[in-house]
């Protein structure tokens, strides 16, 4: 167990090392910040001056260097364009994607599971059909058009919910959040909807798909031979049956929505990171975009590390020693 | 059935008002303000927002006009000594009076303030010093005659000494070095509302970033009680869902509604308001000999030649643009600002004439045309690369086959200013609303030292306009600095040194019971957002 934790982390930095070398250069070959930031009336002395400020006349590998340096010591850099640490920034827009991929969560799981298992044990029925048919719509739309067309139904022409934005929040746990009041949720629904479906969409075909495979498991058989109630048998013996392959996807789907739920923030003006990802690289604020990408690896690893434990907890068979990492 | 529903909501709202009207106002913003210290970020994003909470001495009416602001008058005492007389009975929204010495403490501040993406140098790096004579009134001399310092403190926000914390008496020494100026608070400071305090008709309530800016009204606001009890500001960055948010009611109005929902948002009964925009959206060619880009001319940059230039400019359909592409939402260009602003000669825009410019091509020895690149940006003006797009295949009716290099505004200004391309289309919005900020920025000879032709990405370059220039630069009497402008501008502009397309329009939509006098300057500025009367 802990060679493996410690294999792991081995990866899990070596992964965020590249990912910070990649992104600097990247940015670095786009443009130069100071021409997107500074006032357009300012002389050559001004765009010089600046230039320096921001260390940007300095060669790559210096700028690389320092950045390195201050990394180790717990400085990710201080924005271009907010003058703040780069870190902060993006710690302060975390409340908000978290609460959004959460809940999104939440509704993926929480109607594609039950879903997926009635089309699972019902598969030649209308309503598995159709559940299916729906499925592979929530598939293929694209999400920023589904998104304008969650706004265009629900807020332009029914004026049920509002267009975009948070709403009011409450503190909670020292974050900010919004399901806690009435404007809060109203905002939150159409945007963790539209993160939902493909998810949700994603869950329902693997539980069907597996829950079809376990029905014709000898052990099921048996179970139904042996006069348990239906309930049961879906509930406990097909249920955690199916968990492993659902929970990795589920891992790994968290992650990703966490991290890039950039479409869905933009469309729903969300004030989450993936917008504030989306706003620094227009602006070529570099210390936030590799902030942002640094973290994000971090995230996505811990939660597959998350779920290889969780992996070992619903089947005794697998053994984290054993995996490879 | 919609629009009926639409107007009925309307009637009833417009009737339950009281006629203080309504309380609230939210906008919807395409930008977000980096900052709320308004001498943190020089752009034009965080000054529409800092100037509802923040005042200047000076102020731009919405024709970009000197007006009065916190000093009521002032006059030039010899060529680089100015005496301000300041406005009496101010109060910030802290309580305290507005005096000289918040005056001086703002100035002072300005180089101070760390790690700015775009310092407000710019505008006090030519202060040589100031002296309150009393509390109302200041005397603030120049390093060189500046005709335009009136102009210059538009942008130059006044905060509160004491709300910062300086000292009873705050000394003035340029660049930085100030006394008694206490411990300057930084920008992260100003989010804070008891350090963001202005005397304007706004307070700050609470900015949360990337979700909204709060504003309060403030009672005792020395313009009189201002229109709104509370303010809401929303970025939405997005074209598609700040349309969405307007129609569906989240919001009052909106800034720069895409061009082609108008006509939508103006069915469902929204007010529609436009405006000609102090930005030129222009061509700049290169004018060096080795200019990268060009083919077919034996390695020699056939832009140097006045024909060929004149050839692209007669090339081009202004009319064309501005009304196909631009919806008809911009201006065909004759000159680098609209007439009647300060500067400018009331120049006849170039006709389209391709057959004079196939024959030009041809005197200057290209009658088989060559090719180009035409570098643009794909997002930073209104439909800049169909523009772009446009503007090339009217220069293939003439022979030269031209490439649209069209990249988003990152990538493009750092090519631009690396000299990539050997013509370029670009916009130049003059904040100071007069012409010596196109000419002095794009026309003038590139020279570090001066200052001069900063963003002159075509480095052309022409001695008798930069004397022309420099000499309008330094003229005090507003009569002779007019005329020596207009004739810098004749002289670029007969030369084709530059190639005027079409100056954009600003459009604003909101609910009909609004009214918003739009501004050249493209400002979206809460405290002129007036509801309709309702007499």
């Amino acid at each position: 167990m802990i060679v493996y934790l410690v294999r792991r982390l081995g990866q899990s930095i070596l992964a965020i090392i590249a990912m910070a070398v990649l992104v600097f250069a990247g940015v670095y070959f786009i443009g130069n910040p100071v021409d997107v930031l500074i006032n357009p009336e300012a002389t050559q002395a001004e765009i010089l001056a600046t230039t320096q400020r921001l260390g940007l006349d300095k060669p790559l590998y210096e700028q690389f260097g320092i950045f390195i340096w201050n990394a180790l010591h717990g400085d990710l850099g201080t924005s271009f364009v907010y003058g703040r640490p780069a870190l902060e920034i993006i710690l302060e827009r975390l409340p908000a994607t978290m609460e959004l991929a959460v809940v999104a969560l939440i509704l993926s799981v929480g109607i594609g599971i039950p879903l997926g298992i009635w089309a699972g044990l019902r598969p030649n029925s209308l309503s598995g059909k159709t559940i299916m048919g729906g499925s592979i719509l929530g598939f293929s739309l694209p999400n920023f058009w589904q998104g304008m067309l969650l706004i265009l139904i629900f807020a332009v022409l029914l004026g049920w919910l509002p267009a975009g934005g948070r709403g009011e929040t409450r503190a909670f746990l020292g974050m900010q959040v919004s399901f806690l009041t009435w404007d809060g949720l109203s905002h939150l629904l159409l945007p963790a909807i539209n993160l939902a479906l493909f998810k949700m969409s994603l869950i329902i075909r693997l539980t069907r798909a597996n829950t079809r495979e376990v029905c014709l498991q000898d052990y099921v058989k048996f179970a139904r031979a042996k006069g348990l109630a239906g309930r049961r048998i879906v509930l406990v013996h097909v249920l955690k049956n199916i968990m492993i392959p659902v929970v990795t996807i589920i891992g790994l789907e968290l992650g990703s929505m966490i991290a890039f739920a950039i479409v869905t923030e933009t469309v729903f003006a969300w004030p989450g990171m993936g917008k504030l990802l989306i706003d620094s690289i227009n602006l070529l604020d570099r210390p936030v975009i590799v902030a942002y990408l640094m973290l994000t690896v971090l995230i996505i690893v811990s939660i597959n590390l998350m779920v290889d434990v969780i992996y070992s907890l619903l089947d005794p068979r697998i053994r984290l020693s054993e995996m490879k990492g | 059935m919609k629009a009926n529903r639409l107007s009925l909501a309307v009637g009833l709202l417009v009737a339950g008002m009281a006629p203080v009207a309504a309380q609230e106002l939210s906008i919807g913003l395409k930008s977000e303000a980096t900052s709320m210290d308004p001498q943190f970020h020089n752009l034009a994003t965080n000054t529409q927002v800092n100037k509802n909470i923040f005042e200047s001495l000076t102020t731009q009416s919405s024709v970009q006009k000197i007006t009065p602001g916190l000093a009521e008058s002032w006059e030039a005492v010899d060529d680089t000594t100015w005496r301000f007389k300041l406005r009496q009975g101010v109060k910030f929204h802290n309580g305290s009076d507005f005096t000289a010495r918040d005056v001086i403490y703002s100035f002072c501040r300005v180089p101070l303030v760390q790690n700015s993406p775009s310092s407000y140098t710019i505008y006090t790096g030519d202060i040589a010093d100031m002296e309150a004579e009393d509390d109302h009134t200041l005397l603030i001399r120049t390093v060189d005659k500046n005709p335009l310092l009136p102009v210059n403190l538009w942008p130059l926000a006044i905060v509160s000494a004491d709300a910062l914390g300086a000292e009873d008496t705050v000394t003035y020494g340029p660049e930085g070095t100030c006394e008694g100026m206490g411990e300057v608070p930084q920008a992260p400071a100003f989010n804070d509302p008891d350090i963001a305090v202005g005397t304007g008709p706004y307070k700050l309530e609470n900015y949360t970033r990337g979700a909204e800016l709060v504003l309060s009204r403030f009672d005792d606001y020395w313009g009189g009680t201002p229109d709104w009890e509370r303010v809401v500001m929303r970025p939405i960055t997005s074209n598609g869902p700040r349309v969405a948010a307007l129609l569906a009611g989240d919001v009052d109005m909106i800034e720069s509604p895409p061009i082609q929902d108008i006509s939508r948002i103006d069915d469902a009964g929204f007010n529609i308001v436009d405006a000609l925009s102090n930005r030129v959206i222009y061509l700049h060619l290169q004018q060096l000999a080795d200019a990268p880009g060009i083919g077919g001319t034996d390695g020699k940059n056939p832009l140097m030649d006045k024909r060929v230039r004149e050839a692209i400019s007669l090339s081009i359909n202004r009319d064309a643009i501005a009304e196909r592409i631009m919806g008809g939402y911009a201006e065909p260009a004759g000159e680098l600002l609209p007439p009647p602003m300060f500067g400018t000669s009331g120049r006849a825009v170039d006709p389209y004439d391709p057959e004079r410019a196939k024959e030009l091509l041809a005197e200057a020895g290209y009658p088989d045309g060559f090719t180009l690149n035409l570098g643009t940006p794909n997002d930073r003006y209104i439909n800049d690369e169909q523009v772009a797009q446009a503007v090339a295949q009217m220069m293939a009716r003439i022979g030269i086959n031209t490439t649209v290099d069209a990249t988003t505004a990152s990538q493009f200004f750092s090519r631009r200013n690396a000299l990539e391309f050997p013509i370029y289309m670009a916009g130049w919005g003059a904040a100071s609303g007069e012409m010596s900020s196109p000419l002095k920025a794009l026309v003038a000879t590139f020279d570090a030292d001066t200052g001069m032709g900063a963003t002159n990405a075509g480095r052309y370059s022409n001695p008798e306009m930069d004397k022309v220039l420099i000499e309008a630069m330094s003229t005090i009497d507003e009569g002779q600095r007019d005329e020596l402008l207009q004739k810098a501008e004749t002289i670029a502009l007969d030369d084709y040194g530059i190639i005027p397309l079409h100056y954009e329009q600003t459009v604003w939509a909101m609910k009909p019971e609004l009214t918003y006098e739009p501004r050249m300057d493209q400002y979206t500025m809460a405290r002129e957002v007036k509801p309709t009367t309702t007499e």
